[in-house]
């Protein structure tokens, strides 16, 4: 198996009272895809937003258990959760764009690093977007609203958004449940190239989805991590019923 | 619950991250602004509390009588005493009333022209302070004078007949207007009332006295034939339209905090859509109503400028809604600026100052916590 | 049949009640407004409008009343605007919504939007006048009078509390209406928390500060009771030229012209002139407050 990039040990997770997470063991290889599928309640965008500490945000959630990443602990009481999040970029369900042109929302990140070179800036911006597949469609109008793009565009901006950071890891929640078919596959497409030069966790709802494009896949099921392995393995011999059942559409 | 991490067996094969994230940053900008902003936040409660310590501090020295010296205590003892008998008693000498009413109407409608008999009052010191003391509870006011009384009897008199008139036109009126926006209306209808009343509520109180005092007041007195031009009635009416925009506005609000639920299962009954918002929707809605008027009443009880000049301000204790009257809020302003800074008669205002604020916070902490639980309870059932 | 029948001329009548009570409520308005207009409008011209009172007050124009309201509101937003945005800002980003200093800070805020404007003048004086002012006076004066009387310095700050909430509660509202999502976004990012309020948050509810802002200057324009001792005065011959000087403001204009001119009568046209004045100003600000709140409000639901 590749370089560990992510792992967990006995990682628990509780909103208030309500256990969201429960002893949550795995290891994610650095430069793959890897995909975390299961009915909707079933934890695993919770326990990929606690991969960049998103989840801090919300009030009366409590975390046990480890997180490492690099084999360091990210809940350490040293960790500087700020350049946490630079190293672990998000790409959310609903795209996000600041009400901002196309330049400046892929520039925010590199600006916000303190990056004003307008060179500099000009070269980053290009490069993200050429990464996230965008490039042509936009370069000619890159000072006009990013709210003018189409859902699918917008998405795809995101995601060059998000590399512009130079993250090393990019947390993906279901980044193509709001999108149409067309978008949906450049999307994927998309993921598959980005790969090469990042470790990508990818929530999906879509089981065709997370078997055309992922290394691994993880079955959660009620708060627990029932299975992971090849992606292959889980769609075509899995090792439990429940994953077996979920897979085949027996409920879900 | 930790385990032993397996960190010796994979850290062979991994090349540590890029980005280190070990190093918890120290970063200036958003330490001070974090600072900034929690203690700029502290400032409406500063501001409070300062404003309790300074307008109480200002009235204090009228209670301070005891640390006069003992010679002019005694001295003036022997004074005061005498003279306040006289006067605490139920049915004041004829004369003295004449004076009281000749006093009063000067010192409100020329303010200018009493400068001069005022400095002669000035300066009396704790003498002062304790008749001050001593005719508090009186009903005479009349802080310029060779012997002046300082009763807020009549003040008090006026200010809630005045709130009572105002509440008594502006809390119907302004509660079923509420009622139709938020249960019969269209939305165009909607979008004509809602801006009016905004409109209202941003019209300056001295626009609202000038209208009362150069139109209403004419027009009132030629429908009722009453003899006083400027009197509670008046005033109390154009309070009443400053308080309708307030009392609107937080009905409106409660009305249509009601959940749809109670409204569709009360037309799913059979009920029609006037018995629903009669008796499902307003009982409902009821301590928020409730909280409507209370706001409404603290905005009159303080109103200044439409009191100052539309109420003829004559201190007088008559019941009759056709009499001038002069509220605490107005006595204030009609005579703050004209007082010798830290005499009595300025400490004496500062004390009716804070009854107006001690009035208006308690009102407004009803309104916040008693109302608020009883809504909260009746709409969620919590 | 009968019943019902009943019960139809009940909801006429209840629905005819309630809606002749809204209408009386507009008919209010409109007479209001029309008497002024009518009262006021031969009255405005550009002299009425630039040049200074003349005889006694008994004739000219209201020029110093305006400038001394633009500058009091100038001084006043310069003062409460940055406190109330920030302290809206604590409100929505930084407190905990149902922790005991929010609920605290929100009680004292409506605490302050409903103490009557005279206490305000009161505190002024106690405070700012009496207190800073002489402070001042002894420690930079040497005991002169100067900071120590009521001023437009004075008479703006006072104004700028009672206008607090009024600020802090538009910028609050502005503020929620910038979807989560963006913050998140931000922060995904590697932002820290203050560059997201400032390149994010912010910049999404300028149009809500502005609304508060002009809410807060409409307000302070019309208030007369919080400056009546703190610094507003019946006539100066000249403008205001320092912060130490006192000024002449429209709403205090209308009250003395009408309360205590010796000769009423004669001044009317002014009073209705400078009552239409303050009127239409007002008017334009809280106009282009309800259609900028509109706007937000709008974007809020879409």
């Amino acid at each position: 198996m590749a370089i560990e990039k992510i792992h967990t040990e006995n990682l628990f997770l509780h909103y208030s009272s309500k256990m969201a997470l429960n002893n949550i063991s795995i290891s994610i290889p650095e430069k793959k895809i890897t995909a975390f599928i299961g009915p909707s309640g079933c934890g695993k965008s919770t326990f990929l937003r606690s991969l960049n500490r998103m989840n801090d945000l919300i009030d009366g959630v409590k975390i046990e258990g480890k997180i490492f990443i690099d084999h360091i602990n990210i809940y350490d009481k040293n960790i500087d959760v700020v350049t946490l999040r630079k190293k672990v970029g998000m790409v959310f369900q609903k795209s996000n764009p600041f009400a901002k042109s196309i330049f400046e929302n892929v520039a925010y990140g590199p600006r916000i690093n303190g990056i004003n070179d307008k060179k500099h800036l000009d070269e980053i911006v290009e490069t993200a977007l050429i990464n996230a597949a965008i490039w042509d469609e936009v370069k000619d109008r890159l000072g006009d609203s990013a709210l003018a793009l189409s859902g699918g565009q917008q998405q795809r901006l995101c995601i060059a958004r998000t590399l512009a950071v130079n993250p090393e890891i990019v947390l993906m929640d279901e980044p193509a449940s709001a999108l149409d078919p067309l978008s949906t596959s450049k999307i994927e497409e998309l993921i598959v190239e980005l790969k090469e030069k990042y470790t990508i966790v990818i929530v999906t709802h879509n089981m065709q989805q997370a078997a055309r494009i992922s290394d691994l896949t993880a079955f959660f099921y009620l708060g627990e991590l029932i299975e992971f392995d090849k992606t292959k393995k889980i769609f075509t011999n899995p090792e439990k019923k429940q994953t077996e059942d979920y897979i085949t559409g027996r409920f879900g | 619950m930790t385990k032993k991490t397996k960190k010796g067996k994979i850290s062979t094969q991994s090349e540590s991250g890029l980005i280190d994230i070990t190093r918890k940053k120290f970063r200036w900008s958003d330490y001070l602004a974090e600072k900034v902003i929690k203690g700029t936040a502290f400032l409406s409660i500063t501001i409070i509390v300062l404003i309790f310590v300074f307008v109480f501090r200002e009235s204090v020295p009228i209670f301070s009588t005891a640390k006069a010296p003992a010679q002019t205590e005694i001295h003036s003892d022997a004074n005061q005493q005498q003279e306040t008998y006289g006067e605490v008693t139920d049915q004041p000498a004829a004369p003295e009333v004449q004076e009281t009413y000749g006093e009063v109407t000067d010192s409100s409608e020329h303010a200018e022209t009493t400068d001069e008999s005022y400095t002669v009052s000035a300066g009396s010191g704790h003498d002062d302070n304790q008749t001050a003391l001593k005719t508090l509870l009186t009903k005479d006011w009349v802080p310029v004078s060779e012997k002046p009384r300082y009763g807020i009897l009549a003040l008090l008199v006026g200010t809630f007949k005045i709130t009572f008139i105002s509440i008594l036109f502006a809390a119907p009126l302004a509660i079923l207007a509420a009622l139709y926006t938020a249960s019969f209306a269209s939305r165009r209808v909607k979008e004509i009332i809602k801006p009016t009343i905004e409109l209202l509520a941003g019209f300056p109180s001295v626009v609202i006295g000038f209208f009362a005092l150069m139109v209403l007041a004419t027009f009132l007195q030629d429908v009722f034939h009453y003899d006083t031009r400027l009197n509670s009635f008046v005033g109390g009416i154009a309070m009443g339209i400053a308080a309708i925009p307030i009392i609107f506005t937080i009905t409106e609000d409660a009305l249509t905090a009601v959940p749809k639920s109670f409204y569709e299962a009360s037309l799913a009954l059979g009920a029609s859509k006037w018995q629903t918002a009669f008796f499902v929707i307003l009982p409902a809605a009821t301590p928020g109503i409730f909280a409507a008027v209370l706001l409404g009443i603290g905005r009159v009880f303080g109103e200044t400028m439409i009191a100052l000049m539309a109420t003829g301000n004559a201190a007088q204790m008559g019941l009759n809604p056709f009499e001038s009257v002069r509220t605490l809020a107005a006595t204030i302003g009609a005579e703050m600026a004209e007082v010798v800074f830290g005499d009595t008669h300025y400490n004496v205002l500062f004390l009716i100052g804070s009854l107006l604020f001690i009035f208006t916070f308690v009102i407004n902490a009803i309104a916040e916590f008693y109302v608020k639980g009883k809504l909260m309870k009746r709409i969620q059932g919590k | 049949m009968i019943r019902s029948f009943k019960n139809n001329i009940k909801g006429i009548l209840i629905e005819g009640l309630t809606l002749s009570s809204a209408l009386l409520i507009i008919a209010i308005v409109v007479v209001m407004v029309t008497v002024i207009v009518i009262g006021g409008k031969d009255q405005i011209s550009w002299e009425f409008l630039t040049s200074f009172p003349e005889d006694g007050m008994t004739k000219g124009g209201i020029f110093p009343a305006i400038y001394g309201t633009a500058l009091l509101v100038i001084l006043m937003s310069v003062a409460a605007v940055p406190f109330g945005t920030i302290t809206a800002i604590y409100l929505t980003e930084y407190a905990k919504e149902n922790s005991v200093i929010a609920k605290t800070i929100r009680f004292a805020v409506r605490t302050l939007a409903v103490i009557p404007s005279i206490i305000y003048g009161l505190f002024g004086l106690g405070f700012f006048i009496k207190f800073v002012g002489t402070q001042m006076d002894n420690t930079f004066m040497g005991g002169e009078l100067k900071w120590g009387q009521p001023n437009i310095l004075w008479a703006s700050l006072t104004m700028a509390l009672l206008t607090l909430p009024v600020v802090i509660v538009s910028v609050e509202e502005a503020l929620k209406t910038v979807p989560n999502d963006l913050r998140a976004a931000s922060l995904a990012l590697g932002a820290t928390k203050w560059q997201t309020i400032w390149k994010v948050v912010l910049p999404g509810s300028i149009s809500g500060i502005m609304t508060g802002t002009i809410l807060a200057v409409s307000r302070g324009a019309g208030e007369v009771a919080p400056i009546l001792f703190t610094g507003v005065a019946y006539y100066v011959a000249t403008l205001p030229a320092s912060l130490s000087d006192q000024f002449m403001v429209l709403g205090y204009h209308i009250y003395v012209m009408t309360t205590q001119s010796a000769n009423v009568d004669q001044t009317m046209p002014i009073q209705f002139g400078t009552t239409l004045v303050l009127l239409m100003l007002t008017f334009i600000l809280n106009i282009s407050a309800i259609v900028l709140r509109y706007r937000i409000r709008k974007k809020k639901s879409n």
